[in-house]
């Protein structure tokens, strides 16, 4: 008695997860077509600023997916052409680069790109240059002197460097550094920077790791995004900071700029809010908001618009000459790393 | 063993069926994982796996996890032992707050930390961290071990001239053996799955590895290959913990009735004693709960507090947490149930075999069984691909186990012979079910409910990887505003979220007893397995 009892209760719990797992499909099958998906690389702060104005300016809704640069990337290529994404908005321009060659992104409308300066965009058009950052070294000046300082980020793999760094080797933003290494010295002179820098190097998972070592004495030395810095600073208070940074000039490798950048994807069924999006937040009222924020410590590709003056101004920085397409998509990087054993 | 009245006779197939379905479930990760392994080419992945980084993530993990067992085991003993056994001034006050930190989340712990000073970002940050958060299992598993040695073996060992220290180590020590490598395994355990304390520590471990390739790759072979090598290391401790449960069992023999043990006077050393639980409940509870109390009053940064914890986002985030462990609640009892009943009523080996498979979730740890179902769904199961049912799927696999053991144990208190009682006397199934197995299985299947919600509401790593597009989460928050160094922003979060967490363990502790809640509840893993709940039911019947 029990047992039947028992068995079409069951039948009435399969009956009800299975009626658990359709009701939870239909909110995504009803979105009205002013929402927008974003697929974000960027920091939560930054893109949460953003959304929040163009949603007050445009009543669109953007509903934000958050994880790095990379992952995301790769998630949208996996997913294809039946992705949910409308846009992507990432940290750096080789997570751009790879899903143009896979032939994922819409052009971007003209008018867009004309606003940022031609060489921060895609040479095909289809991705436009938002922001920028300056990768640096951090310091803590009570543990290297000035003059101790490396000229060169290869210099950093010397063996006078060893115990001294730290490196963040899979956050997002130190692939492209890799990449710029492979590009301009070769793989093999690659791999033999990175393997230097694993026998020297405290491996962090993150920029944010790297900087906090450095300003708490934990390393004397890091290789971090400027944005990190100015953000701890921020955080911390300028008093109580224990680090500064040290650019790498003379269009050292070290000094590379790397591009955070917007696209539309090809299967996007909102082509032309999404579109909107990418024409605001290139948009000089959204890049000067950024730039005066205290939030974003990154430099405002739209000419004409100062970076927060916790900056070395954007004119003043000697990055080396690599194009984004030179750059390339960071294909190659992950096996760099593991061949150092970094990954 | 009373309590679980068996039958011989062969179970039905239809439950049999549904029971089946629990058991697949938790398997599907790891045939998933399996899978993607193996497609990374055969000389791929001996490069992969035999490269120096997975040497060194062994050497990182397995130093933290013995480093923690071992703290754990003194620092836990040591406390069961002047609790249960010593006139420590405070005594009551000790034994209820030292179990208080199983109902914080470990991420929590270490974000509190974390933001305190970032030089806790390394080896020793990360063994006071996790010890402080995982010792109350030891606590609690060697204080009910404690209880239950019986008095004389102890005075006959004093009286054969041993002095305290000597019949410690040579009459107590032992009997607490079982519970005390029992514990230690599960320390160990809940070392190795741990992802969102390292994560935010900063410290390098299988799990924060097996992320940081899914940042860089999103769901290669690169990262299920570094799974399968810590879905074997903790196999083989889930295995180790069940044989140890299993078998050294101290029992005397024949009935008799044990007197309550007379405790020591501390004399003098009652003062550095009452000092050591003074410093352990501002490690373990004060600087956690104090660091969440000053980071609410800071508001002046921008960088600090940039996704100002608005109330709406508060609430919203607050509303999603609840509703997503109030459904995860709803499906996995639905989904234990018929295997829990099958466990408790009939016999044989399908039954048996189901049950140990469902137990084996607790070996696979939620960042395996998120990127499992991500690369499953995004696949071959495209509609419940970032679905809110996926993540909802996702707590069942991984509370499986936590469901079974509670469920078991409501199951057993209504015993057949009165459903049988009832029928003799001329109820129907109806009558049967409401009157006499519900009221009797209902508290049990209350706390059950209640033990699995607030396990579910302080997860973190599935809700990460899995939450659907623009929705949030109270832990999510946390986490994502302490990684980006945001403490301040973080605070409003975690305080909602222990409080809702507190507030709900001591609301279960109270209705449904202590023990009930923590021996069993707030210590997850420690009823999960099937050898802990006989001895449980032994005691029971003492």
């Amino acid at each position: 008695m029990i047992l039947s009892l028992l068995r079409a209760r069951g039948l009435l719990r399969i009956g009800a997860a299975a009626g658990l797992l359709f009701a939870s499909r239909v909110p995504s099958i009803a979105d009205p077509a002013t929402t927008l998906t974003l697929y974000a690389g960027q920091h939560a702060q930054t893109i949460n600023l953003l959304i929040t104005d163009f949603q007050k300016r445009t009543g669109i809704v953007v509903k934000v997916h958050r994880g790095d640069g990379p992952e995301i990337a790769n998630q949208l290529a996996t997913e294809g052409a039946s992705s949910p994404a409308d846009v992507y908005f990432t940290e750096n321009s080789p997570e751009l680069v790879l899903l143009s060659k896979k032939h994922l992104l819409a052009p971007v409308d003209p008018k867009t790109l004309a606003e940022i300066p031609a060489r921060y965009n895609s040479p095909k058009g289809d991705w436009v240059g938002v922001l920028a950052r300056e990768n640096v070294l951090a310091y803590n000046p009570a543990m290297v002197k000035p003059g101790e300082l490396p000229a060169s980020l290869m210099d950093l793999a010397k063996p006078s460097f060893k115990g001294k760094i730290a490196i963040a080797p899979t956050d997002g933003d130190f692939l492209p550094l890799v990449s710029a290494v492979a590009a301009s010295k070769g793989k093999d002179a690659a791999v033999a920077w990175l393997k230097g820098l694993k026998t020297n190097a405290q491996i962090f998972d993150d920029d944010e790791g790297v900087v906090a070592a450095v300003d708490r004495g934990a390393v004397a030395m890091g290789i971090i995004n400027n944005y990190y810095w100015a953000r701890l600073q921020q955080e911390v208070g300028k008093a109580k900071m224990h680090s500064t940074i040290h650019h790498f000039t003379h269009g050292d490798i070290g000094g590379l700029i790397n591009v955070s950048g917007a696209a539309v994807l090809k299967s996007s069924k909102h082509q032309a809010e999404a579109q909107k999006f990418l024409a605001y937040i290139v948009s000089a009222p959204a890049q000067s908001m950024l730039a005066k924020s205290d939030v974003d410590f990154e430099y405002p590709l739209h000419p004409g618009i100062a970076a927060n003056p916790v900056l070395k101004p954007f004119s003043k920085l000697q990055p080396p000459a690599i194009s984004v397409s030179q750059l390339g998509d960071d294909s190659d990087v992950a096996s760099l790393l593991r061949e150092a054993g970094l990954l | 063993m009373r309590s679980t009245e068996t039958v011989t006779g062969r179970p039905p197939p239809g439950l049999l069926l549904a029971a089946a379905v629990a058991s697949v479930l938790v398997l599907l990760p790891l045939a998933v994982t399996l899978f993607q392994a193996a497609q990374a080419p055969f000389k791929d992945a001996i490069n992969l796996l035999f490269r120096p980084l997975v040497g060194e993530l062994l050497l990182n993990t397995l130093m933290l996890v013995v480093a923690t067992t071992l703290c754990s085991a003194v620092l836990g003993t040591a406390a069961a032992w002047l609790l249960e056994r010593t006139r420590v001034p405070g005594r009551r006050l000790w034994s209820a707050l030292i179990a208080v930190p199983l109902a914080i989340p470990a991420f929590i712990t270490s974000y509190a930390w974390v933001s305190l000073s970032p030089s806790l970002q390394d080896f020793a940050g990360a063994l006071l961290i996790v010890t402080c958060s995982y010792y109350p299992i030891l606590y609690l598993s060697v204080a009910a071990a404690l209880r239950n040695i019986d008095p004389a073996l102890e005075e006959t060992a004093r009286s054969l001239g041993c002095g305290p220290w000597s019949s410690f180590f040579r009459v107590v020590l032992p009997h607490l053996r079982p519970a005390l490598l029992g514990g230690m395994l599960l320390v160990a355990l809940d070392v190795l799955v741990e992802f969102g304390a390292f994560s935010l520590l900063r410290f390098r471990t299988f799990t924060t590895e097996i992320y940081a390739e899914y940042r860089t790759g999103f769901n290669g072979p690169e990262a299920s290959l570094l799974a399968v090598v810590l879905i074997i290391l903790c196999i083989l401790f889930l295995v180790a913990e069940m044989r140890v449960r299993g078998s050294a069992q101290y029992a005397r023999l024949g009935g008799g009735t044990r007197r309550k043990s007379v405790p020591y006077e501390l004399g003098w050393a009652a003062i550095p004693v009452a000092a050591g639980f003074v410093l352990i409940a501002i490690v373990a509870l004060g600087v956690p709960l104090g660091m969440i109390a000053f980071w609410l009053t800071q508001h002046s940064a921008a960088a600090i507090s940039p996704v100002m914890a608005s109330g709406g986002l508060l609430i919203s985030t607050a509303a999603r947490s609840l509703e997503f462990s109030a459904l995860a609640t709803l499906l996995t009892l639905t989904l234990a149930l018929p295997l829990a009943f099958l466990a408790v009523r009939y016999k044989g080996w399908p039954i048996t075999i189901l049950e140990r498979v469902a137990y084996l979730a607790q070996g696979v740890p939620s960042i395996v069984v998120a990127l499992a179902l991500v690369a499953l769904t995004v696949h071959a199961l495209r509609p419940l691909y970032q679905s809110t049912a996926l993540l909802i799927v996702a707590y069942s696999i991984l509370f499986m186990p936590l469901a079974l053991v509670s469920l078991r144990a409501a199951l057993s208190q209504a015993q057949r012979g009165l459903e049988e009682a009832g029928r003799s006397l001329g109820l129907n199934w109806f009558e049967i079910a409401f009157r006499i197995v519900l009221p009797l299985a209902g508290p049990g299947l209350g706390a059950a409910a209640a033990l699995i919600f607030v396990s579910v509401f302080s997860e973190l790593t599935a809700t990460l990887l899995l939450a659907p597009i623009g929705t949030s989460t109270l832990a999510i928050q946390v986490w994502s505003d302490t990684s980006t160094l945001a403490f301040a922003a973080a605070a409003p979060y975690a305080a909602v979220m222990i409080g809702i967490s507190l507030v709900s363990t001591w609301l279960l502790a109270r209705r449904f007893g202590e023990t009930a809640v923590f021996d069993s509840a707030a210590t997850p893993d420690l009823k999960k397995t099937p050898a802990f709940r006989l001895e449980h039911a032994a005691e029971a019947d003492i």
